[in-house]
């Protein structure tokens, strides 16, 4: 009886805290039928909002699998003072809300700030545009990649780069064919939460682009405008398709998760 | 020589792993280092592979200082107890791992890889991945991926040493087959005397990160430099305050000039060998290795009084 009643608990919780929201917006989005949907889409500034969206979360994707992969191969191969120090601050994105991210990027490379002042003179405009919001999700996303392929590297061991070296091998050449082999489903993984995280980010984004309409308006931010402005069907159309996104960067994490080894 | 190290001292952290140590390797031998755990066996010899750096000393190949040497430049093979196979390569691609690294022709590589894979009698595996080997078949992989590459030395560490009883003995009756074949320079590390004293031409002992004693194994058996190397290379027992091996002790009814009256405490028929367990006069345990027919001509038995001494035979020379 208790098993029954505890599946139903858990049942009863998902359904009002997870399915009914998000099939509710998906119900919403074709309130109408399918033809307002896809003006809303096709509507120049939903395209803008997502081709925004994309080039920021490929540029943020880019930057922390390269860094990721990097920081992991420190932490995990690495001997320097300060590893632990390195290792905390690594989860730091995960324990400081996005907003706050979003207020230190602008304290840091706002206009009137020294180092947003140089770059800025320099033609290099961070906050209210582009850099910025990469910036502000790299920085939300950085653990992902790192804390997905740090236990792998752990568990790959040293033994094989070593075999690699010794068998004439060159620094990246065996990075190159046998570490990265090694990590690859791992890397895998934590580039898809990264991407997820990427494309789902509002927080951080919405402090640091200034929301510029048609400028530096992401897909996220796109849902928040329409909906405050009473167009209901964009803002649930636009809604629908990052849910859906989201749904198939969820089962490709399944696909990948645990191939190494 | 074609390995020659010279003062090599290494410590991790505040402890000291090798202290002085000056060993040379003698171009085409066969040598053990030998040890117990943590006597810096495993660090010297990757120390000469240059996987690890010696704080002070020097090292060089066929008569090359290497000791700044990266290991992909140093032209030593490496094989690792546990292996190290790639996983996501065939046999072959790991064995043409480093022929491909070095972009040798595509007909060069095929050519070389068949020929070491039929000499470590894998031919048959070349397309399987390293998962589907057995142990024994994973280490004669990463032994011809070793020497794929011609090596000027092959150093091998606890190669065997992850393998089970049966295998590993056959694995090192077929290394010392394929040395003979080969002819390379060859050092490995064991901490197993026995493997030591069946496969090398010259064993190195090495305690508490200190070269005790260096020799043929017979040398070694035969001639120990400290009680330590001779309680390490076989079974020992005191007789009188003196150590030898429980072989070389003569065991008769009737005293002679030397030996000592023993009591019988226990008589063991191992097959091929008895051992007997007596008690001396001072309290002192004393065990001796007899053969059968010795044993049965005595009619011992637990509480008979006999008497015991080294045999005038002995060759093991008696340290106290």
């Amino acid at each position: 009886m208790t098993r029954y009643g505890l599946r139903a608990v858990a049942l009863i919780y998902l359904l009002f805290l997870l399915v009914l929201p998000v099939g509710l917006i998906a119900w919403r989005t074709f309130d109408h039928g399918l033809g307002p949907v896809v003006t809303a889409l096709t509507s120049p500034a939903a395209v803008h909002a997502f081709a925004v969206t994309l080039s920021v979360a490929f540029w943020a994707v880019l930057a922390n699998t390269v860094f990721g992969v990097g920081t992991a191969l420190l932490l995990v191969r690495g001997r320097f003072p300060g590893k632990r120090i390195l290792g905390a601050l690594i989860d730091l994105p995960l324990a400081v809300s996005p907003v706050v991210v979003g207020l230190a990027l602008i304290l840091v490379y706002g206009s009137y700030a020294p180092a947003g002042g140089w770059l800025a003179r320099h033609g290099l405009q961070v906050i209210f545009s582009l850099p910025g919001m990469v910036l502000a999700t790299v920085f939300v996303s950085l653990p992902l990649v790192v804390r997905a392929v740090v236990p792998v590297l752990r568990e790959l061991g040293q033994d094989q780069e070593e075999a690699a070296h010794t068998l004439g091998a060159t620094g990246w050449q065996t990075f190159a064919r046998i570490t990265l082999p090694g990590i690859r489903a791992a890397l895998g993984y934590g580039v898809v939460l990264c991407l997820a995280r990427a494309l789902g980010e509002y927080g951080a984004v919405a402090v640091v682009s200034g929301r510029l309409v048609g400028q530096t308006q992401t897909a996220t931010l796109f849902v928040e405008e329409r909906y405050q402005n009473f167009d209901q069907t964009a803002s649930y159309a636009v809604a629908t398709v990052l849910a859906l996104i989201a749904v198939l960067i969820l089962l490709l994490t399944r696909v990948l998760r645990g191939r190494d080894g | 020589m074609a390995i020659e190290v010279r003062h090599v001292n290494k410590s991790f952290g505040a402890t000291p792993v090798l202290r002085d140590v000056s060993v040379d390797i003698a171009a085409g031998s066969l040598t053990a280092l030998l040890g117990p755990s943590g006597g810096g066996k495993s660090t010297l010899l990757r120390v000469i592979a240059g996987l690890e750096q010696p704080d002070a000393g020097t090292v060089a190949i066929d008569g090359v200082d290497a000791t700044r040497l990266t290991p992909q430049r140093r032209g030593v093979g490496f094989v690792f107890q546990h292996y190290a196979a790639f996983k996501h390569l065939t046999v072959f691609r790991n064995v043409a791992f480093g022929l491909e690294v070095r972009r040798r022709p595509r007909d060069e590589v095929r050519r070389r890889v068949t020929e070491l894979l039929e000499l470590v009698h894998l031919d048959q595996m070349a397309d399987r991945y390293p998962n589907q080997l057995s142990g024994g078949q994973r280490q004669r992989m990463a032994l011809a991926r070793a020497l794929a590459v011609e090596p000027k030395v092959l150093l091998l560490d606890e190669p065997f040493g992850a393998l089970d009883a049966q295998v590993r003995k056959e694995l090192r009756t077929w290394l010392r087959r394929l040395h003979d074949q080969v002819h390379v320079t060859t050092v490995f590390v064991t901490h197993d005397q026995e493997e030591a004293m069946d496969v090398a031409d010259e064993i190195v002992v090495l305690a508490d990160g200190e070269v005790v004693q260096v020799g043929r194994p017979r040398d070694v058996y035969d001639h120990p430099a400290t009680p330590f190397v001779m309680r390490f290379l076989g079974p020992v027992t005191t007789v009188d305050g003196r150590l030898v091996r429980p072989h070389d002790l003569h065991v008769a009814a009737e005293a002679w000039p030397g030996s000592v009256p023993v009591v019988v405490t226990r008589v063991a028929s191992l097959g091929f060998e008895v051992r007997i367990e007596a008690r001396a006069g001072d309290g002192t345990e004393v065990w001796a290795q007899l053969t059968r027919g010795q044993a049965a001509e005595l009619d011992l038995r637990s509480g008979n009084t006999v008497h015991i001494g080294v045999t005038e035979v002995a060759r093991t020379p008696v340290l106290s």
